[in-house]
C-alpha cells in the first residue's frame, strides 16, 4: 500500500468515530475531557459551535455518534454521549458574554428565514454575526418547529426549549409570529438577497383503508404529528382508555407515552414487521415499554370497525414473515377494540406554497430539487435545509444543513461562487508534557456504562411536563466520562525516527501495530500480529522504516489510545498528538467582501 | 517504565491456545527497563513461544541472577515458577532445581555480564552437565544494569558512548558453548521475532542444555555509532543463512514447507526441527565445520544467526547422574535420606 497521507484530514478524523459519524462534526472526545475537568461552560461552548442546541441535543438528539462510537468495540457498550453532553448544558453557568458578537453596523444584506424550526435557526446563529438582518416568518406563534410542537416535554422540558431558541433570536432576528408564508413568489418580490427555508416535513401520512373516513361524529383517528401538535398546544388534554397507535418509528413511541399520560391505559402499538425492523431508537422502545406500552409485531392494520359511525376497534392481518422480512403470509385477521388510533407512520414534505413557475424546480415525489452540498434549489439564492430539503431527518441533521446553507448564503450575497467550499482542516499537537506524561488521562477505565435514572413510574404521569430522565448524577458523570477513549488523541508516526526495536508492538494491549513487508491491503489485513477484520476502519501504513525497508501497520479499529506505544518508543517515533477538526462556518473564509464572523470589523480592517 | 499497566481489553478477542489460554495469560508485570530495550522484546518472543506451545505456566520455572537483562523473568508467565538469585548464579540454581523436579520446563534468563564474567564458571559447569533447560543470555556488550560498562562479550574496537574503544578480546559463548560440548547452540536477534520464537520453542523442546545468545541491544548505554551490539549494526551485519522450523508433536506443518532433500532433527518429545537452509557444505552436528564456519564468517566482520549445532542424543544431566525417573522431591524422604544406620553401614563399606 501507498504510505497513509495523515496530513489529509479526514484520515484522523475518521478515526473519532463519533465525530465522524455525527452530522455537525461535533467534537466529542473533546468536550467530554472538559466535562472530566469540571469545565462545563466550556463543554457547552465547544457543542454550541458545532451543533447550536447543547441542551435540546443533550436530551433529544438521535445520537447517531453512539452506534459508532469506539467504545462498543471494547467493552459493547458506547459512551452515553448524548447523555454527557446534557450534563454540560444542566451546570453550565451563565455564558452569555461568550455567546457570539453581533456587529453594531449591518452588512446591508437581508435574509428571510421561512420557519423557526432547528434549522432556520441556526441559519439565523450563523448570519447574524455577520452582519446581516435576518426576518423569520413562522407560522405559530412559538419558535422550535417540530421541538416544540411534537417533542414531548416529558422528554424536552419547555425551559430548556426556550433558553436555547431565545438566545437566537435574542441575537436580533426579526421575527414574525403567526406569519404563514403562503405565496413564495410574493416573498421573492419582497428584495430579500437570499431566502432559506426550513419549514419542515408537515404533512402526516395517512392510511388509506376501509373505515378511515366513515366516522360520523367526532373523529378518533388522529394523524400523530397533527396529535402531538394540538396537545403541545393544548388543544387536546385526555384520550380513551384503550389507544391503538399504528407504526413504531419515533413519532409513535411519543404518541403512546403522551397518551398514557392523557388517561391512555391499554396502550398497543401496532407494529407490521419484526422488532429487528423497527426505526424507532432502541432506548426510545426500552422507555416506552418501561411505561407498559405493549408493542405487539407482525399485525398489518386492514380495516376501521365502526358502529354506527363510531369507531370501535380495528381488524389487523396477523403476518408471517420470511427470513430478511421481505416477503409475509397472512394467519389470520384479528380485532382490536379501541376507543382511539393514532396513526404514526411517516411524515411528507409539502409545498402547496410554492409557486411551480419561479425556477424552483420539483422533482420525483414532488419534492423541490436540492444541492447535497450548498443547499441551493434551482434558482440561485433560494435555500432549502432541515427537513424540508431532504425529508424528515432529525434535529443534529437540521442544524448540519443550517451551517452549510449559511456558508452559501453568504457566499452568495458576496457574489461568491456556492460552490467553492472551505475544505476542513486540522490541527495536532503533541499531548506529551513530560516523560510518560501526557496531557490526557490514558489508562484505560474498565467502568460499565451507566444507566440513567427515570423518574419512578408511580410519579411519572402526574403531569405532561415532568421530566423522566433525571440526568447523571455526580458518579455517574464522573465514571463515564472516564469510559471516552480519547479517539481524538492520535497516534501520530515518523518513520525516520524508528528504529524497528518492537517495543511498540510487544506492549500494545490490542495487538494492533505490526512492523512488516508492504503489501496490498488484503495481504497486509491478513499477516497483522492480530488480522484486521473490520474494513470499514483503516489501516495506517507507514513510509519505509529506515533499517529494513519494511513498514509499519496499525489497525485502527481497537486502538484505545492507551499511549503505550509512544511510552514505550525510545525514540519517539510514536507521539499521541491532539486532533482538532477545524470546520469552516459561515465568515470563517477570508476571502469575503463583507464582514467576518465574530467580529465587527470589516475584512479590510481585518487583514 | 510505562505509566499505566498493559489494560486488559473485554472485547479484543485474541487467539486461543490449546489450554484456552491468550498471550495476555503468558506475560507477566509491566517492564521497568529503558523503553526500547531489546530484553523486552526477548521478553515477548518467551510469552509467545511458551503461549504457542501451550506449557502450562505452573510446569514453568523461570531463573535468573543479576542484571537487567536478569530482571525480565517478572514481566513473563506471571503463573511460572521463579527464582532471582545472585550474580552470576542462575546456572547452578538450575541445576539443584533441575535435579529436585525433573518434570518442570527450565528457562534461566542472563546477561552477557551475568553469564561471561562473574558466571563464567557456573555455565561452564552447567554445559558440562547438560542440564535440561534453556538458557538465554540477553547479550548486550554492556552491563546495562550499572550503566554501561564493558562486558565481557563486547568486540574489539567496539566503543562505549563516551568514546572510549574495547581493546580486549570478547568470550563468545556460542563459540565457548561448542567447545564445552553444549548439545544446542543457536545465535538471534532481539529483533526479529520470526526467527527468535521457533528457536526458543525447539529449545524448550531439546533434551539438554540448550543455549541462545540473543544479541539485545541496551538502548541507553550500546546503541549508538561505534557500537557493535546496536539495532543498526545488527541489521547491517546479521547473516541468516541458516534457516529452520520447529514442528512442535502433533502439529501440522504451520511454517513453510521445506525442500524434500532438508534436514530433520526429531527432538525427544516428537517434535521436529528442519532445517530449511544451510550454506554449502555446512553440517550442524559436525562441531568442527561449526565452528569453522562461524570464524570465517566473524572474520569477516558478520554476525551468523540461527541454530548453530544441535546433538539431540547427547546424555542429559540425568541420565549422566543416573536419578530417578521421577524427581528427586517426589522420592519418599525415606529413600532420600535412608537415615544415620544407613549411613554408618556405607561408612563401614569403604573401610
Ligand atoms: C414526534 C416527533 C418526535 C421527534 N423527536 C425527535 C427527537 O427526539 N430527536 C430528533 O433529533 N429529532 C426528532 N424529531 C425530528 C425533528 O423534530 C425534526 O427533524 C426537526 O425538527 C426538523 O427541523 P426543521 O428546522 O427542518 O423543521 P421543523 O422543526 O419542522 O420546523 C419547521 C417550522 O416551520 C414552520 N412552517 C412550516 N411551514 C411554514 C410556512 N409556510 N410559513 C411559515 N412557517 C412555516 C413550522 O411551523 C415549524 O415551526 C421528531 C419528529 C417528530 C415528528
Ligand atoms: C556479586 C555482584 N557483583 C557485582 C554486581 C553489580 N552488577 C550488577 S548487574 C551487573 C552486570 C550486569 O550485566 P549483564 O548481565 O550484561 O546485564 P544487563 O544489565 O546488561 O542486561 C553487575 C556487575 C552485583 N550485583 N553483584
Ligand atoms: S495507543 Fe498505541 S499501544 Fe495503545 S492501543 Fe493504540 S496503538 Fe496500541
Ligand atoms: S517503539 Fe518506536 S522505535 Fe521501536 S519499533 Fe516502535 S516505533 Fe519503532
Ligand atoms: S539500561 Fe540498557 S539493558 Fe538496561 S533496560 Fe535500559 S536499555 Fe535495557
Ligand atoms: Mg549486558
Amino acid at each position: 500500500m501507498e504510505p497513509t497521507n495523515d496530513r489529509n484530514p479526514d484520515y484522523y478524523h475518521k478515526v473519532v468515530d463519533c465525530q465522524w459519524a455525527c452530522p455537525a462534526h461535533t467534537d466529542v472526545p473533546g468536550y467530554i475531557r472538559l466535562i472530566a475537568q469540571g469545565r462545563f461552560d466550556d463543554a457547552y461552548m465547544l457543542n454550541r459551535e458545532s451543533n447550536v442546541f447543547p441542551g435540546i441535543l443533550g436530551r433529544t438528539c438521535d445520537r447517531p455518534c453512539e452506534p459508532a462510537c469506539r467504545r462498543t468495540r471494547v467493552d459493547g457498550s458506547p459512551v452515553a454521549i448524548c447523555r454527557l453532553k446534557r450534563v454540560a448544558a444542566d451546570l453550565k453557568g451563565d455564558v452569555s458574554e461568550r455567546l457570539p458578537a453581533i456587529p453594531s453596523q449591518k452588512n446591508g444584506k437581508r435574509v428571510a428565514c421561512v420557519g423557526a424550526g432547528p434549522a432556520s435557526l441556526t441559519v439565523a446563529n450563523d448570519l447574524l454575526p455577520l452582519g446581516y438582518d435576518v426576518v423569520m416568518f413562522e407560522q405559530y406563534e412559538r419558535p422550535g418547529g417540530l421541538m416544540r410542537t411534537n417533542i414531548p416535554e416529558f422528554r424536552l422540558p419547555e425551559q430548556v426549549l426556550t433558553d436555547e431558541t431565545q438566545v437566537i433570536i435574542d441575537m436580533g432576528v426579526d421575527i414574525r409570529y403567526n406569519s404563514p408564508i403562503a405565496s413564495m413568489s410574493n416573498l421573492l418580490n419582497e428584495g430579500f438577497d437570499a431566502i432559506f427555508v426550513g419549514v419542515g416535513a408537515p404533512r402526516g401520512k395517512e392510511l388509506h383503508i376501509p373505515g378511515r373516513h366513515e366516522e360520523t361524529g367526532d373523529s378518533h383517528i388522529f394523524i400523530g404529528i397533527d396529535w402531538l401538535e394540538s396537545v403541545a398546544f393544548g388543544h387536546v388534554d385526555q384520550i380513551g382508555e384503550r389507544v391503538l397507535i399504528i407504526g413504531v418509528g419515533n413519532t409513535a413511541m411519543d404518541c403512546c407515552r403522551s397518551s398514557r399520560r392523557l388517561g391512555g391505559v391499554d396502550i398497543k402499538v401496532m407494529a407490521r414487521r419484526p422488532r429487528e425492523y423497527f426505526k424507532a431508537s432502541p432506548w426510545e422502545l426500552d422507555d416506552a415499554e418501561e411505561e407498559n406500552v405493549e408493542i405487539i409485531v407482525n399485525h398489518a392494520p386492514k380495516r376501521f370497525v365502526l358502529e354506527n359511525g363510531i369507531l370501535v376497534g380495528m381488524e389487523f392481518d396477523v403476518l408471517s414473515w420470511n427470513e430478511n422480512a421481505s416477503k409475509s403470509e397472512i394467519l389470520e385477521t384479528v380485532f382490536l377494540p379501541c376507543d382511539d388510533v393514532i396513526l404514526a407512520i411517516g411524515q411528507e414534505n409539502a409545498f402547496p406554497w410554492i409557486e411551480r413557475d419561479l425556477g424552483i424546480e420539483f422533482g420525483e415525489w414532488d419534492v423541490p430539487i436540492v444541492d447535497d452540498v450548498t443547499f441551493e434549489s434551482t434558482l440561485a439564492g433560494v435555500y432549502f435545509g432541515g427537513d424540508a430539503a431532504f425529508g424528515p431527518k432529525n434535529i443534529i441533521w437540521a442544524v448540519a444543513h443550517g451551517h452549510e446553507a449559511a456558508k452559501s448564503i453568504h457566499a452568495h450575497c458576496s457574489q461568491l461562487d456556492v460552490r467553492d467550499r472551505e475544505p476542513l482542516t486540522m490541527t495536532l499537537e503533541s499531548t506529551k508534557m513530560g516523560m510518560n506524561e501526557w496531557r490526557y488521562h490514558n489508562d484505560y477505565n474498565p467502568s460499565s456504562r451507566q444507566k440513567m435514572n427515570h423518574v419512578e413510574l408511580s410519579k411519572r404521569f402526574a403531569s405532561l411536563e415532568l421530566e423522566v430522565e433525571l440526568g447523571f448524577n455526580p458518579e455517574q458523570t464522573a465514571r463515564e466520562v472516564q469510559r471516552c477513549l480519547n479517539c481524538d488523541i492520535q497516534t501520530a508516526f515518523q518513520a525516520p525516527l524508528c528504529i524497528e526495536c518492537d517495543a511498540c508492538i510487544d506492549i500494545c494491549p490490542v495487538q494492533c501495530l505490526t512492523i512488516t513487508e508492504n503489501g496490498d491491503e488484503d495481504a497486509l489485513r491478513a499477516r497483522l500480529s492480530a488480522p484486521a477484520l473490520n474494513p470499514a476502519q483503516a489501516l495506517y501504513v507507514s513510509a519505509a522504516l529506515p533499517q529494513t525497508g519494511r513498514v509499519m501497520v496499525k489497525d485502527e479499529n481497537v486502538c484505545v489510545h492507551c499511549g503505550l506505544c509512544a511510552e514505550r518508543c525510545p525514540t519517539s517515533a510514536w507521539d499521541m498528538e491532539e486532533f482538532e477538526l477545524r470546520i469552516p462556518y459561515a465568515g470563517d473564509s477570508g476571502l469575503l467582501t463583507i464582514p467576518v464572523r465574530r467580529s465587527a470589523k470589516s475584512v479590510s480592517e481585518v487583514r | 517504565m510505562t505509566s499505566i499497566a498493559k489494560p486488559v481489553i473485554p472485547l479484543v478477542a485474541l487467539p486461543k491456545n490449546e489450554l484456552g489460554l491468550s498471550i495476555r495469560d503468558y506475560e507477566g508485570a509491566i517492564s521497568t527497563l529503558c523503553a526500547g530495550c531489546g530484553h523486552d522484546s526477548v521478553t515477548a518472543a518467551i510469552s509467545h513461544a511458551f503461549w504457542e506451545l501451550s506449557t502450562p505456566p505452573h510446569m514453568i520455572a523461570k531463573l535468573s541472577g543479576i542484571g537487567c537483562s536478569s530482571k525480565t523473568p517478572t514481566y513473563f508467565v506471571r503463573g511460572a515458577h521463579g527464582f532471582n538469585s545472585a550474580h552470576g548464579r542462575m546456572a547452578t540454581i538450575a541445576t539443584g532445581a533441575n535435579a529436585a523436579n525433573r518434570e518442570l520446563t527450565y528457562i534461566g534468563i542472563s546477561g552477557d555480564g551475568d553469564s561471561l564474567s562473574i558466571g563464567l564458571g557456573h555455565l561452564a559447569h552447567a554445559i558440562r552437565r547438560n542440564v535440561n533447560m534453556v538458557y538465554v543470555i540477553e547479550n548486550n556488550g554492556v552491563y546495562g544494569l550499572t550503566k554501561g560498562q564493558f562486558s565481557a562479550s563486547a568486540d574489539i574496537g567496539s566503543r562505549l558512548k563516551k568514546g572510549e574503544a574495547n581493546a580486549m578480546a570478547p568470550i563468545d559463548p556460542v563459540l565457548l558453548s561448542l567447545s564445552m560440548g553444549a548439545t544446542f547452540l543457536a545465535r538471534s536477534f532481539s529483533g526479529d521475532k520470526a526467527q527468535l520464537v521457533p528457536l526458543l520453542e525447539a529449545a524448550v523442546a531439546h533434551n539438554g542444555f540448550a543455549l541462545i545468545d540473543v544479541i539485545s541491544p541496551c538502548v541507553t548505554f550500546n546503541d549508538h555509532e561505534g557500537s557493535t551490539k546496536s539495532y543498526r549494526f545488527m541489521r547491517e551485519h546479521e547473516v541468516k543463512e541458516i534457516e529452520t522450523d520447529f514442528v512442535p508433536i502433533r502439529k501440522e506443518i504451520r511454517r513453510s514447507i521445506a525442500d524434500n532433500d532438508a534436514t530433520e532433527v526429531t527432538m525427544h518429545d516428537g517434535s521436529v526441527v528442519r532445517f530449511r537452509s544451510v550454506p554449502e557444505g555446512y553440517d550442524p552436528y559436525d562441531r568442527q565445520k561449526v565452528e569453522d564456519y562461524i570464524r570465517t564468517r566473524q572474520d569477516r566482520g558478520e554476525i551468523v544467526t540461527g541454530l548453530l549445532y544441535v546433538n539431540e542424543y547427547a546424555a542429559d544431566v540425568h541420565a549422566l547422574n543416573n536419578t530417578p525417573l521421577q524427581g528427586l522431591n517426589s522420592v519418599p524422604y525415606e529413600k532420600l535420606c535412608p537415615g544415620s544406620d544407613a549411613l554408618t553401614k556405607m561408612q563401614q563399606s569403604f573401610r
